[in-house]
């Protein structure tokens, strides 16, 4: 392929792929089956650029390949006030990357959609969740690689052969020990977000296995917890054991290896983690809900609409409530029987992209209230808001006070 | 006020992006995700929970321990090379392939890239915030103490803001 025999494009993805092999310290490269792009999803020139030459180039891809969120919401762009300029940007970027082949799933939950990998298959997966999902709860083999080596990988099929492709890379590298949280709370999705958002802060990398989730731990917690982590921290992949699959026993996780080192996470931590989440006070006056980062699932709109029929009443009027989701989750949505329940508490539903690739929140909002760690984390800088982090209870109550609260949670006691 | 002692140091570090480069060092103790971390546009640090939100790294060697968080930082670091806000350099004491992608993709696509230097803990640690250092295409990093060149070490975009 550097020779230039595959095409012009090939070849430049051989040469980003082999400077990459002496960062990654890899012997050789190795063949992957699929791929995730992320780098569709930031609105920038040289992104755009980049995508645009490898079409000139005559780039296509060689493997399944599935595009992440891009800045746009293709359906409803003109309702949201999106520039034109900004639009059309968008649309070049996405038809980019689908002329090269790709699949337009425009998601950052690509595994709660089409082309969910199999465990132990090879895949070059960007999008810091959807990596960490990939490794940790389908047992999928992927590095953490960044944007437009994913499509460097899906065009040649090859990535360095090193790091989490390898067996002997991926196990457990430190026990954390749940001890002492109420069962209550090791079911309340509020857990898996602090947890997250600790372990990131604690390790900002390795591979930390966790002892004491209950195997009633859903896809949609496990998407949390590993969403915060790599926002937090640049975790890849975890274990839990009896929950995630390399995890059922403890000498699995740990490949037969003796737990070291050995840390106990009680209350007192994630309260801390709880508590760094949110920079807005109790009280403040809101300006947006954002559910869905990542991208909302089917069953997150089953509970959302059930949270909504329990509170019966409608949002606050200066409060938007945005949810985030795919085309493919929307799908479902369509079939089920309760979208006029969301509907009628005015939730929008954006589709293909998210609040911080799109310009969908006012620049004059100055608070904003998430269920999401990834979306605590980053708002404060990305959007210039304060932001508070709540259970989707907490959401729903709030947006209908128009000011941030919190009901009754174990969080706030102590 | 220039003067002093003339004293310069030189450590050996890793290069795992090769380039050539001079500045004052922004030194921090805390990771960073580019995306979500810093504005291309601006250059400025606007991560709200990093030691060095407000920071502007533009023509800085940006000191800091390792990359993390999102996968889009590497799209950062190139939009940043291209715009021209991008730091000199970037050391840290742990290769981010991330960060190192972005610094190679703006290379292949525009010529133009920032060299990523990995140095050992103790090194790393020796750099002082203000520091102008002489960053080499083989990863020899020469330290000028600021003392020696600068009257005030900490300019006023060091400063951090409330938010």
């Amino acid at each position: 392929m550097l020779g230039g025999q595959c095409g012009d494009a090939a070849r430049l993805a051989m040469s980003i792929l082999v400077r990459m092999a002496e960062v990654y310290e890899a012997p050789e490269l190795m063949d992957v089956t699929q791929a995730h792009i992320d780098g569709c999803a930031l609105m920038c020139d040289s992104g755009l650029e980049f995508a645009e030459n490898l079409v000139a180039l005559g780039a296509r891809v060689s493997i399944p390949t599935t595009l992440n969120m891009i800045p746009l919401d293709l359906q409803n762009w003109g309702r949201l006030g999106i520039p034109e300029e900004f639009a059309n940007k968008a649309i070049r970027i996405a038809r980019a990357y689908t002329d090269m082949g790709c699949i337009p799933t425009w998601t950052c939950a690509p595994y709660q959609g089409y082309l969910t990998p199999r465990f132990g298959q090879q895949i070059a997966w960007g999008e810091s969740n959807a990596i960490v999902y990939a490794n940790s709860v389908l047992g999928a083999r992927t590095n953490r690689y960044g944007d437009y080596m994913d499509i460097c990988a899906a065009i040649t099929g090859r990535v360095p052969k090193s790091g989490l492709h390898l067996k002997e890379n991926r196990k457990g590298q430190s026990l954390l020990r749940l001890v002492d949280i109420q069962p209550q709370l090791l079911r309340d999705d509020t857990l898996y977000v602090a947890l997250g958002h600790f372990i990131g802060g604690l390790f900002q990398e390795g591979i930390p296995v966790i002892e004491g989730l209950p195997t009633s731990a859903t896809n949609d917690q496990l998407k949390a917890l590993g969403a915060a982590a790599a926002s937090s921290g640049a975790v890849a992949l975890f274990h839990a054991i009896g929950v995630t699959p390399e995890a059922n026993t403890l000498k699995e996780a740990f490949q037969g290896e003796v737990p070291e080192p050995v840390i106990n996470v009680c209350f007192s931590d994630l309260r801390r983690a709880w508590l760094d989440l949110s920079t807005a006070e109790e009280g403040a006056e809101l300006d947006a809900v954002v559910l869905g980062c990542p991208h909302f699932s089917y069953a997150e709109f089953q509970q959302l609409a059930q949270i909504i029929e329990e509170q019966g009443r409608l949002p606050h009027p200066g409060v938007r409530v945005l949810v985030l989701t795919s085309q493919t989750s929307y799908a479902l949505l369509q079939r089920g029987n309760f979208i006029d329940t969301l509907l009628s508490f005015s939730v929008e539903i954006i589709l293909d992209t998210c609040v911080f690739h799109s310009p969908i929140i006012s620049p004059d909002a100055k608070v904003i209230m998430t269920n999401s760690g990834k979306c605590a984390y980053y708002a404060p800088g990305e959007l210039n808001v304060q932001v508070a982090f709540g259970s989707m209870r907490d959401c729903i109550r709030s947006a209908i006070e128009g000011a941030v609260c919190w009901g009754e949670t174990a969080w706030k006691e102590s | 006020m220039l003067g002093g002692d003339s004293m310069e140091r030189i450590l050996i570090g890793k290069p795992i992006v090769p380039g050539s480069a001079k500045g004052r060092a922004t030194v921090s103790t805390q990771p960073i995700s580019f995306w979500g971390g810093i504005n291309p546009r601006t250059g400025e640090v606007i991560d709200r929970r990093h030691d060095r939100s407000g920071t502007i790294i533009t023509g800085k060697i940006f000191v800091f321990p390792r990359g993390k968080g999102s996968s889009t930082s590497s799209a950062v670091l190139m939009e940043s090379i291209k715009a021209g806000t991008a730091p000199a350099a970037i050391i840290n004491t742990k290769v981010d392939p991330v960060l190192a992608l972005g610094a190679i993709v703006a290379d292949e696509l525009y010529h133009k890239t920032v060299p990523v230097i990995v140095l050992s803990r103790e090194d790393f640690d020796s750099i002082d915030e203000g520091d102008y250092l002489i960053v080499g295409p083989d990863g020899k990093v020469t330290i000028k103490s600021h003392a020696h060149f600068y009257s005030n070490p900490k300019s006023s975009d060091t400063d951090e803001q409330a938010m």
